[in-house]
């Protein structure tokens, strides 16, 4: 199993030391242009968790590649770049940018930021043009806050994404005690920490059991003990997000109390983990569905 | 950046409306006046920034305010608990100056007493909302207090290298008066060391965090 951040919650370049305590860093998602983010207060904590409405900040996919990619390679840790647009062939256009560089390991889709206004159409229509920009692999970054997170999936599988990154933030608000004001500049903000966990382990077990994916998975995972839930319920790969602010030794704690978990679990390796939570075990699942659509 | 260790509480006492929180330091280093730590706030989810006030032998000592749930954890932790403490982080105050001359308001007088013991005395002036709240003045012997109608932006003399620490507004004052001033500033923030994004200001005219780029800043840097 490997063990991540998830994007937005590390600068690899400010704190490489907990960058290489990953077995991949995940950079801020990168759009087209840059973009300076949504003004100030971008965080709010609330009970169990805190809202951020950074807005995607970032410098731009040219300024990325030219400046930020080549500091990033020489940590010496695989890169995942995340990737924002908003319309469906910037993702297109910047698979297409991330396609030739042998330094991108992977690339994440964040098709579900809840802090910006233009949301693109279809999660299937987007893996699709990436899809065809790139042979890298492709995570599909998803929201939970949707109706059916997954037959979202199920579109992002046919359209050709290798994995799935479970969950991304949902909007929550957050009013000051005195003034009755929204907190953030924005007013709602995307909720992260332990309050998001139970929603996003949800997800996971649901996404599991409907495409057989590959799962990264995070929200609110702060102990040995949430990896191993997520990996229970399906994931491969887990990603620490909210848990790296407070404590940026979380990486080697996690791994420390994950191995002490699988001894008392009794479990030789984490791979024997994955989908325990499942009744049926959903490669078989996926097989069959497969088999299916090839014989229809 | 700096390192993170549990630290046991020494001390807590009321000055004024304010809190000094005293604790044993282990391995941290004080850092440079203006620095701030990362303060593990019990029962919460995120820790709280705070500049360092004292570093009396073998301690830490941070003056806070309780304004909100985090600050009031701090304010009511007592001796022998333990908290996580990360630091020192950002950037301090250059001390490097000929005429120094402290400005500081409210609570952010906070920083300004390490500053002081480094620079061993140097003038300052502390204005404060009440005489109760200029009770934390005793943190800098010798200081000039004003009480509010009064503003510590009236009592600024020319031809100082001013330090400054204190409300928006106030800075924002003393950056128009001092345009040389070294100005400490505040900003929400989760993490501390550049992953958060949450303490965005626009500095040099480009977005940025403060936690990385102060924070203390030069007043060009931010004058609107």
């Amino acid at each position: 199993m490997k063990l991540l951040n998830a994007s937005g919650c590390l600068d690899a370049l400010t704190a490489p030391e907990i960058a290489r305590s990953l077995d991949a860093f995940v950079t801020k998602t990168v759009t087209p242009l840059p973009r300076e983010g949504n003004a100030p207060p971008r965080i709010a904590e609330v009970e169990d968790g805190m809202l951020n409405s950074i807005g995607l900040a970032n410098p731009g996919i040219d300024c990325f590649v030219s400046n930020s990619l080549p500091r990033l390679t020489e940590l010496g840790v695989p890169i995942w770049v995340s990737i924002g647009g908003f319309e469906v062939a910037d993702y297109g256009d910047l698979c297409d940018r991330l396609d030739d560089l042998p330094e991108v390991a992977a690339i994440e889709l964040n098709v579900s930021c809840p802090n910006v206004d233009d949301v693109p159409a279809s999660v299937g229509e987007i893996v699709a043009a990436a899809r065809g920009a790139t042979r890298k692999p492709l995570y599909t970054k998803l929201s939970p806050a949707t109706a059916d997170v997954a037959e979202v999936a199920q579109a992002a599988r046919r359209a050709g994404t290798d994995g799935l990154s479970l969950v991304n933030t949902i909007l929550g608000l957050a009013l000051d005690e005195r003034t009755l004001q929204p907190r953030l500049s924005r007013s709602a903000g995307g909720l992260s920490g332990p309050a998001l966990k139970p929603i996003a382990l949800a997800a996971v077990h649901a996404c599991y059991a409907a495409t057989g994916l590959p799962i990264v998975g995070m929200g609110g995972i702060s102990s040995g003990r949430d990896a191993l839930e997520f990996v229970a319920a399906g994931a491969s790969c887990v990603a620490l997000g909210t848990i790296l602010f407070s404590d940026p030794g979380a990486p080697a704690r996690v791994r420390t109390e994950l191995a002490g978990e699988l001894e008392q679990l009794g479990v030789d390796g984490l791979d024997n983990v994955i989908g325990l939570a499942h009744a049926e075990p959903a490669p078989h699942l996926a097989r069959a569905e497969r088999a299916a659509s090839v014989s229809s | 950046m700096g390192s993170r260790e549990k630290c046991s509480v020494a001390g807590v006492e009321a000055i004024g409306p304010y809190t000094l929180l005293r604790v044993r330091r282990g391995r941290l280093e004080p850092g440079v006046p203006g620095q701030f730590f990362m303060l593990e706030a019990p029962g919460r989810l995120l820790p709280r920034p705070m500049s360092l006030s004292l570093a009396p032998p073998g301690e830490l000592a941070f003056l806070i305010d309780a304004i909100g749930p985090g600050t009031r954890a701090l304010c009511t932790l007592e001796p022998g608990d333990r908290i996580s403490i990360f630091g020192p982080l950002g950037n301090g105050y250059r001390l490097d100056v000929e005429r120094p001359l402290l400005v500081g308001g409210g609570i952010g007088i906070a920083p300004l007493a390490y500053v002081s013991e480094a620079l061993d005395g140097p003038p300052a002036i502390l204005g404060f909302r009440t005489a109760d709240h200029a009770e934390a003045a005793v943190l800098l012997p010798g200081a000039q207090v004003v009480i509010d109608p009064i503003l510590v932006t009236d009592a600024i003399p020319a031809g100082h290298d001013v330090l400054a620490c204190g409300p928006e507004p106030m800075l924002e004052e003393v950056a128009r008066l001092e345009p040389a001033a070294q100005l400490a500033w505040e900003a929400p923030m989760a993490c501390g060391y550049g992953a958060c994004y949450g303490c965005a200001v626009e500095i040099d005219g480009e977005i940025k965090r403060l936690c990385v780029e102060g924070p203390v800043l030069r007043a060009e840097a931010v004058a609107a």
